[in-house]
C-alpha cells in the first residue's frame, strides 16, 4: 500500500512543516505561534467534519418536531426529551416493551460472544502452539468464514434451522423434528429453530466463531514460550501448560475478543431479519432498522434519531474504554510478534 | 532395556503428541461442523436446483424441487438471471474497485492525521484524538442513515453547503445534486466496465468519514510504539528530519499498516450495512456488491436456488482474496515458524 501520492519535493515540505520527530514525548521546545495556529486550524477542521454527521443526529433526536429538518441544523435550537420518552415507552408498533427488546439484544450479543469465544480458545491454542499434519488446511478452513459474509450463509442455515420444530400434535403427544412428526395435517407448532433468538445465536456463532479463533490465535503468537518451556522442564504436560499458563495469560485478550464480537452482534440486524417474525423477539438494532425500513418516507425523524443514539451510545462506551485493546488485538491478530 | 510398562508409557505420549492439536481443535469444528460446513455443503446442493419461495418450508425433500444441474451458474456469468440491470462481472470488478480505492484513501489520510496528532507540543491532541475516534464507535446503521440524509436531494446538508459555496461566486440558483439517484457518471473513463455514478462518490464519501479514524488509531498506536532512541541516533549520524521519516517511520509504520489496511479491504468489501442503507445498490444496481446482491437475492426476489449459486461464487472470491492476503500477513503461520 502507498502511503501518500503526492510528489516527493512537496512531501518534503510538508514533513518539515509538521516537524516530524514521530517520538511521543515533547522535546521541550513549543512549536512557533503562526504554526501551531495553522495546525489548530487544519485539526479543528478534522474535528468539525467528524462531528458533522453526530450533530446532526443528535440535534435531531433533541428535536420535538417528528418531521425532518428544513434546513441545516447542527446545534439544538430546543432541548426536549419527547423523543427518547415515546422510543422508551412504545418503541414499535406492536406492544412490545423497551427493556423486552433491550433484554433481547443484551442477552444474544452477550451468549453468542461467551460461546465464540470459549469454544474457540483451545482452537486458537492449538493453531498457534503446535505443528500437525493439514495444519494449514484446517486454518484455511476455520478462516475463509471471516472473508464470506454471513449473509451468504442465510438460506442454508435458514432451512437447517427451519427443520427443528417443535409440534404438539394434540393429546400430550410432542413432535420433534426432524426426529419426528405428527400425523399430515394435524399438529400445531410450538416451537420453531429457526424464529427464535436461538436460532439467531446459532447462526450468529457461524460468523463470531472463526473471527474468535483469528483473534486470539494472532494474541497467543504474541505470547512468549519461555514460560511453556519452563513448565515443560518442571514437568507440567500439555494440557497443564493449557489450563495453568495459557489460559490466564489470554484472559485479557478473551475479553478483548468477546467484546469486539459484542459489539457486532449487538448491530446485527440483517440475519435476525430474515429469520425472526415475532415481534417480542426483535432486538433493538432491528427495531432501528424497522423505523427505517418500510415507511421511510413517514419517519419520525426524532424518534429515529433518538433510538439511534440508544443503541450507539453502549458501543461507544466499550469501544472509548477498551480501545486500546480493541485496536492491538484486530492489527496483532495479522502479523506474527 | 525398557519394561514392557514403560515401553506402554511411551507409545501413549507419542499417540497423546500426535492426536493432542486435533483434541485442541476439536471443540471449534464440531461446532463448524453444523453451522458453517454443513450449511456449506447444503448451499452447494442447492445451488444445482430451482429453489424457491414454495420450497421453503420443507427444504430438499420439497415436491417441487427440480434439479437443474450448472443453470443457476450459467445465468449468473450469462446475465440470464430475471432480474435487472444485473451483471456478474461488472459488479464483482465494482466491488474490488470499492474496496480498493476505499482503502487507498483511509490509509494515507489515518497516517498523515495519526502524524499531525503526534506532533509535539501540538494544543489539545487529547481532545482531538477523542473527538477523532467517535465515527468508529456509531453504528454503521446509523451512520448510513445519517449519510443518506445529508446526500438528499432536497432537504440534504450536503447540498445546503453546496449552495452556500456557490454563492461565494455570485451563483443564486440552489444546488439540487440528485447525489444518490443520478445515473450517469461524472468520470466517464474511471473504470470503464461499470460507470461509477454520483452514488459511489456520496458512499466514498460517507466511508470515508467511516474508514480514516481507524487507520489513524492504528498509525498513533504504531507512531508511539517507535522508540525515542531511533530518531536520536539517527540525528547524531546526521539525518534530515525527511530521511527520518522515510527510513525510520515509514518502515516501522508499515508492519502495523499492512495488516490493518487488509482488514480495512474485507471490511469495506462487505460492507453491508453502509450500501444497503444508502443507496440500497441503486441506482440501477450501478452501486451493488456482492452482499447486498446476495441479500437481494434471498430477501426480495426469493431465487434461493440462484442466490446460493451466487454465495458459492463469492466464497470461491472470499478464497482467493484470503489466499492473497495470507502471504502478506501470514496469519496462518504458527509461532514457531520464522
Amino acid at each position: 500500500m502507498t502511503t501518500s501520492n503526492t510528489s516527493p519535493k512537496k512531501q518534503n515540505i510538508i514533513i518539515r512543516f509538521l516537524n516530524i520527530n514521530t517520538s511521543k514525548e515533547t522535546s521541550g521546545r513549543d512549536l512557533p505561534l503562526w504554526r501551531q495556529l495553522l495546525l489548530q486550524v487544519l485539526t479543528l477542521f478534522i474535528g468539525a467534519t467528524v462531528m458533522f454527521p453526530i450533530m446532526y443526529i443528535i440535534t435531531m433526536s433533541l428535536s420535538s418536531q417528528t418531521t425532518r429538518p428544513s434546513s441545516l441544523q447542527l446545534f439544538p435550537k430546543e432541548i426536549s426529551f419527547v423523543a427518547y420518552q415515546q422510543v422508551l415507552d412504545h418503541p414499535t408498533a406492536n406492544p412490545v416493551s423497551f427493556t423486552k427488546l433491550l433484554q433481547n439484544s443484551v442477552v444474544l450479543s452477550t451468549v453468542v460472544g461467551l460461546i465464540a469465544v470459549l469454544v474457540a480458545v483451545s482452537a486458537a491454542y492449538a493453531f498457534s502452539r503446535f505443528k500437525f499434519k493439514m495444519r494449514q488446511v484446517l486454518m484455511v478452513m476455520v478462516f475463509i468464514p471471516l472473508l464470506m459474509p454471513a449473509i451468504g450463509l442465510a438460506t442454508p442455515l435458514y432451512l437447517l434451522l427451519n427443520s427443528v420444530r417443535l409440534a404438539d400434535c394434540g393429546d400430550g403427544v410432542m413432535a420433534l423434528a426432524p426426529f419426528a412428526t405428527c400425523a399430515v395435517g394435524a399438529g400445531k407448532m410450538v416451537f420453531n429453530l429457526r424464529d427464535s433468538l436461538y436460532g439467531v445465536g446459532v447462526s450468529m456463532i457461524a460468523g463470531a466463531l472463526p473471527f474468535a479463533v483469528w483473534n486470539l490465535k494472532g494474541y497467543i503468537d504474541t505470547i512468549p514460550e519461555a514460560l511453556e518451556e519452563a513448565a515443560a522442564i518442571d514437568g507440567a504436560d500439555a494440557n497443564q501448560i493449557f489450563f495453568r499458563i495459557m489460559l490466564p495469560l489470554a484472559v485479557p485478550q478473551l475479553a478483548v475478543t468477546f467484546f469486539i464480537g459484542f459489539i457486532g452482534h449487538w448491530q446485527e440486524f440483517a440475519m435476525s431479519w430474515l429469520f425472526l417474525t415475532q415481534p417480542e423477539d426483535y432486538t433493538l438494532a432491528m427495531t432501528l432498522y424497522n423505523m427505517t425500513g418500510q415507511y421511510a418516507s413517514s419517519i419520525p425523524w426524532n424518534r429515529f434519531a433518538a433510538m439511534a443514539v440508544i443503541v450507539a451510545v453502549p458501543v461507544a462506551i466499550i469501544f472509548i474504554a477498551l480501545q486500546k485493546q480493541i485496536v492491538g488485538g484486530l492489527t496483532t491478530g495479522g502479523v506474527k510478534g | 532395556m525398557m519394561s514392557e510398562a514403560d515401553k506402554k508409557a511411551l507409545r501413549w505420549v507419542k499417540f497423546r503428541r500426535f492426536t493432542l492439536p486435533y483434541i485442541y481443535l476439536l471443540p471449534a469444528f464440531i461446532v463448524m461442523a453444523f453451522i458453517t460446513f454443513y450449511p456449506l455443503i447444503y448451499q452447494v446442493i442447492i445451488s444445482f436446483t430451482d429453489f424457491q419461495l414454495k420450497d421453503l418450508m420443507h427444504g430438499l425433500e420439497s415436491p417441487n424441487l427440480n434439479q437443474v444441474g450448472f443453470k443457476n451458474y450459467i445465468d449468473i456469468f450469462t446475465n440470464a438471471l430475471p432480474v435487472q440491470n444485473f451483471e456478474f462481472l461488472r459488479i464483482l470488478t465494482y466491488n474490488f474497485w470499492w474496496a480498493i480505492s476505499n482503502v487507498a484513501l483511509h490509509v494515507p489520510a489515518g497516517v498523515v492525521i495519526a502524524v499531525l496528532l503526534n506532533i509535539p507540543g501540538l494544543w489539545g491532541k487529547r481532545i482531538y484524538r477523542a473527538i477523532y475516534i467517535l465515527p468508529i464507535v456509531v453504528p454503521p446503521i446509523v451512520v448510513a442513515t445519517v449519510w443518506q440524509n445529508i446526500f438528499h436531494e432536497q432537504y440534504g446538508a450536503m447540498n445546503y453547503l453546496l449552495t452556500e459555496i456557490m454563492e461565494l461566486f455570485g451563483s443564486t440558483d440552489p444546488v439540487r445534486l440528485r447525489w444518490l439517484e443520478e445515473y450517469s457518471a461524472p468520470i466517464k473513463w474511471l473504470l470503464p466496465n461499470s460507470p461509477l455514478p454520483l452514488a459511489y462518490y456520496a458512499m466514498m464519501i460517507a466511508n470515508f468519514w467511516l474508514g480514516w479514524p481507524f487507520m489513524t488509531l492504528v498509525a498513533t498506536g504504531a507512531l508511539q510504539s517507535i522508540p525515542k532512541d531511533l530518531y536520536e541516533a539517527a540525528s547524531i549520524d546526521g539525518a534530515s528530519n525527511t530521511q527520518q521519516f522515510w527510513n525510520i517511520t515509514v518502515p516501522l509504520l508499515k508492519t502495523a499498516m499492512i495488516p490493518a489496511s487488509i482488514y480495512g479491504f474485507t471490511l469495506s468489501f462487505n460492507l453491508f450495512a453502509l450500501v444497503f442503507f444508502m443507496t440500497g445498490g441503486g441506482p440501477a444496481r450501478s452501486t451493488e456488491i456482492l452482499v447486498t446482491f446476495a441479500y437481494d437475492l434471498v430477501r426480495n426476489l426469493n431465487l434461493f436456488g440462484v442466490a446460493a449459486a451466487f454465495s458459492v461464487l463469492i466464497f470461491f472470491v472470499a478464497l482467493s482474496v484470503f489466499l492473497v492476503t495470507n502471504r502478506l500477513t501470514r496469519a496462518t503461520e504458527s509461532y514457531t515458524e520464522a
